[in-house]
């Protein structure tokens, strides 16, 4: 028989008090800046819901959104696909496990910044290795300083290049965690291989897959460090994507208010789509 | 020491309310254990903990969208919020 007992949840309460400490407290702070005005000196000023109505009749606030959601559906199109089929293809058993593992492990070691700096200098026109080839060898124009496109283009493809290796690794675990009863199932059933894909492997990764798209979701919906190293938001505000607004607005201008107001709502859309993909993802498992 | 915060009265009401809400679940959950999982209307198993989230993460978004489509004053998204914690606690 199991026996419970509800004094357990006293060892949660060291993560709970660590969860208080650095994400609950910021957070209420957060929401008693957002309803006031300050000029520094920690004195502070009632301004109601005023920011918020900024923030939300604000077309540069639109802007960002928009491309916040561009940036991160893009992403989220190419690096799902792209992470399980690179999974798929990847070898189950042997010698070449641990190499394809290490290799696709590299990226995700790199910090941020590094990342953005070392496609920043790949990417320079006169001595990078790929404005280089681009432009002087292939006669293809290409300057991500100058143009809007070149500048998405490179943060999509550096994003790939940095995080596709999260959703290959996470699929991957996913696939050898299936038994190999089931293929020989579908061998004797003589099913093909997308069909193998379809009922056996895609059921099986789901969970996996739940948990990469997620991850990849939030991540890029709060990426910060890559874009404002390689691009700076720029040419223009192109690919000031929303985190690097909202630094703009909280620390280039130390407008407190406005930023608190925006980073609630930006908060608030956060929690919204995980939610709903989360619900939308689980909903089987319930029945 | 709490100063740094810069707390204002509406805003310690509001957590006050939310704190209030998860402190009447854990009391709820002390008498019926179990969270009274149920399936509602948008086809999902619901716990209390779950409707107080949609309630409350409903509320956010009414709220911003009177805000911003509407303006001042906000009793209207006031009103609908109402409707909607009803809504969620009855049928969802």
């Amino acid at each position: 028989m199991k026996t419970s007992n509800p004094r357990a949840w006293f060892l949660v309460l060291p993560v709970i008090l660590l969860v208080a400490f650095n994400a609950l407290i910021p957070l209420m702070t957060v929401v008693n800046y957002s309803v006031q005005e300050t000029f520094g000196d920690n004195l502070f000023f009632w301004h109601g819901i005023g920011w918020f109505q900024d923030v939300l009749g604000s077309e540069r606030f639109h802007a960002a959104l928009g491309r916040q959601f561009l940036f991160t559906g893009i992403i989220l199109a190419i690096e799902v696909p792209l992470g399980v089929a690179i999974a798929l293809s990847m070898p189950r058993s042997g010698p070449w496990v641990p190499i394809c593992l290490i290799l696709m492990a590299m990226p995700l070691l790199i910090p941020w910044n590094v990342v953005g700096a070392m496609w920043n200098i790949f990417t320079l026109p006169d001595i990078g290795l790929l404005g280089y080839t681009l432009n002087s060898i292939l006669g293809i124009e290409y300057n991500m300083t100058q143009s809007p496109l070149a500048a998405w283009i490179t943060i999509v493809a550096m994003d790939v290049w940095h995080w596709t290796s999260l959703v290959v690794l996470l699929a991957y675990a996913g696939l050898v965690s299936i038994p190999d009863a089931y293929y020989q199932a579908a061998k004797i059933d003589g099913a093909s291989k997308f069909a193998v894909f379809r009922h056996i492997q895609l059921p099986k990764m789901k969970k996996v897959l739940t948990i990469a798209i997620l991850l990849r979701f939030m991540d890029s919906f709060m990426i910060y460090t890559e874009p404002f190293v390689l691009t700076g938001g720029g040419p223009g505000n192109s690919t000031t994507l929303l985190s690097i607004d909202l630094v703009k607005v909280a620390l280039g201008q130390f407008d407190l208010g406005p930023a608190a107001a925006m980073s609630l709502i930006y908060f608030a859309i956060t929690l919204l789509v995980s939610w709903a993909f989360y619900t939308a993802m689980t909903k089987d498992d319930q029945n | 020491m709490l100063d740094w915060m810069a707390w204002t009265i509406p805003t310690a009401l509001v957590f006050v309310f939310v704190f209030g809400c998860i402190g009447l679940l854990a009391f709820l959950e002390v008498r019926t254990p179990g969270g009274d999982p149920r399936h509602g209307i948008l086809g999902i198993e619901t716990t209390r903990g779950d409707r107080l989230f949609i309630s409350i993460l409903g509320t956010v978004f009414i709220m911003l969208a009177w805000l911003g489509l509407y303006g001042t004053p906000l009793w209207g998204g006031l009103g609908i919020a109402i409707v909607w914690w009803v809504f969620v606690w009855k049928k969802v």
